[in-house]
């Protein structure tokens, strides 16, 4: 494998209920957190990398909401950004897209059918399709799978699961350790280590980060591609400047 | 009307005539040849495959419109497989034809590398150029591309980038102008490069002599 010198990535990601911003913790308690195109031209200018707009509506007509959402977004944001969240078939992925999201995560709706991914790779590209992984260890050690936001244990193995995925022809995987989101102790370094080591794709790691060394710990040891994080950046404890500056003064390539 | 993006069915073009119109451009959307004939510079998009893209361009005719209005010496445009399509050809699936503004081939990457290349890459200027005007060398820019371009003629590049080898990201022969990356993805930097090809790139009679 050739060694490459594409950036680390810092990708803030935004909760979005009903078309406002808000943030699990742990999955559960919600707090709001502003609105979203607001929040998102707040973290362009603060020189984030990337975007992620997770949809957790419950609605049917949820979609709607997310593509006008998107169509806002596009208009005033000009980094990179993904929508996942309910989304279930290439229609779905090809409205958003078409809104302006340059790539799509699929979660539940993959393991349930896992040849959208292969579908969405086909039509669109694997460039746009994101696999989200949300992971609980196992008191048996590993990793297993969950879906529906976490509430729902599927009986898979988070990495052969990752691995799976990129044969079918995800581009990236965005994986989540439910252990750690939340709690501000640091991303999961094993699971996001076992995980980059078994695929080619990048990974980008969430759930869990609480002060920069997290961010520099998953982006080596972790060898994560990306990081990911909510809370910590919606309110403003840490600056996405804050830890590229870190970051950079410990010698990792970033914008 | 400034800046027409040609829209041939491909892609999602509002991005760009976005990012134009935040850098105080007016820029339209157009797939109608009258637009875009009288047009004062040309956009040329592409996303995914490039002979698709050859192929939804030649059915609309706008191949030759492109390929005449570049001549006429236009300050034309092309983004991601937009650039790739000013070359003669590529090698996907086999061989196929570009509009040969520009001599030289489209590769793809090795498969050593991760392809597609996704993500923010530098852009080392390789000669001053007006496209760079506020511009740092090596400022970082957003790609999503299997291929790329190979000039038959280095002094065409402006600009390279270093993935697993250097290649050209940015090109330029006077008024035809290619970047391989999405400046409308690329904050900063790539809004300041639009802003450049609309206030800077001069209409300057094509010429085959060199």
């Amino acid at each position: 494998m050739v060694k490459t010198v594409l950036a680390k990535r810092i990708i803030p990601c935004l909760d979005v209920d009903n078309g406002r911003v808000v943030k699990g913790i742990r999955f559960v308690s919600l707090t709001d957190a502003g609105d979203p195109v607001a929040q998102a031209k707040r973290y362009d200018l603060e020189g984030a990398d990337e975007l992620t707009f997770l949809d957790i509506t419950a609605s049917s007509d949820s979609r709607k909401i997310v593509a006008e959402l998107v169509r806002r977004v596009a208009d005033e944001v000009f980094i990179p950004f993904t929508v996942g969240g309910g989304l279930r078939s290439v229609e779905d992925i090809r409205s958003i897209l078409r809104a302006g999201a340059d790539k799509i995560t699929l979660n539940t709706a993959a393991l349930e059918h896992p040849e959208l991914i292969s579908a969405c790779a086909e039509t669109f590209g694997s460039q746009c399709v994101v696999v989200a992984i949300d992971a609980r260890r196992r008191a048996e050690g590993g990793w297993e799978v969950y879906t529906h936001g976490g509430r729902r244990a599927v009986g898979q193995n988070a990495i052969e699961w990752a691995m799976h995925a990129e044969k079918l022809g995800a581009g990236e995987i965005l994986l989540t350790s439910m252990d750690c989101d939340g709690t501000r102790g640091g991303y999961d370094i094993e699971l996001t280590g076992a995980v980059s080591t078994a695929v080619r794709i990048p990974v980008i790691a969430s759930g869990g980060a609480g002060k920069v060394e997290h961010f520099y710990d998953a982006l080596t040891e972790g060898g994560a591609s990306a990081v990911l994080a909510a809370s910590l950046f919606h309110f403003g404890e840490l600056s996405i400047a804050q830890v590229k500056s870190y970051l950079r003064g410990r010698g990792l390539e970033v914008r | 009307m400034k800046v027409a993006i040609i829209d041939y069915g491909v892609g999602n073009l509002r991005s760009v005539e976005k990012a134009f119109a935040a850098t105080g451009c007016e820029a339209i959307v157009s797939g109608d040849e009258r637009e875009l004939r009288v047009a004062e510079r040309l956009v040329l998009p592409g996303v995914g495959a490039f002979g698709a893209c050859m192929k939804a361009l030649t059915e609309r005719g706008f191949d030759r419109l492109v390929y005449e209005r570049a001549r006429e010496g236009t300050p034309l445009l092309g983004v991601c497989v937009g650039m790739q399509l000013l070359f003669e050809e590529s090698d996907e699936f086999g061989s196929t034809r570009g509009l040969g503004l520009l001599k030289g081939r489209v590769r793809k990457f090795s498969n050593a590398l991760v392809v597609p290349q996704v993500g923010w890459n530098r852009i080392h200027q390789t000669r001053p150029h007006a496209l760079f005007e506020g511009v740092a060398d090596g400022a970082f820019c957003y790609f999503v591309h299997s291929f790329y371009c190979e000039p038959r003629d280095e002094t065409v590049i402006a600009g390279e980038t270093e993935y697993g080898g250097r290649y050209a990201s940015v090109v330029a022969e006077k008024n035809i102008c290619g970047v391989q990356f999405h400046p409308e993805k690329s904050q900063a930097v790539g809004l300041r490069m639009l802003k450049n090809f609309e206030t800077r790139i001069n209409t300057d009679f094509y010429s085959d002599q060199r």
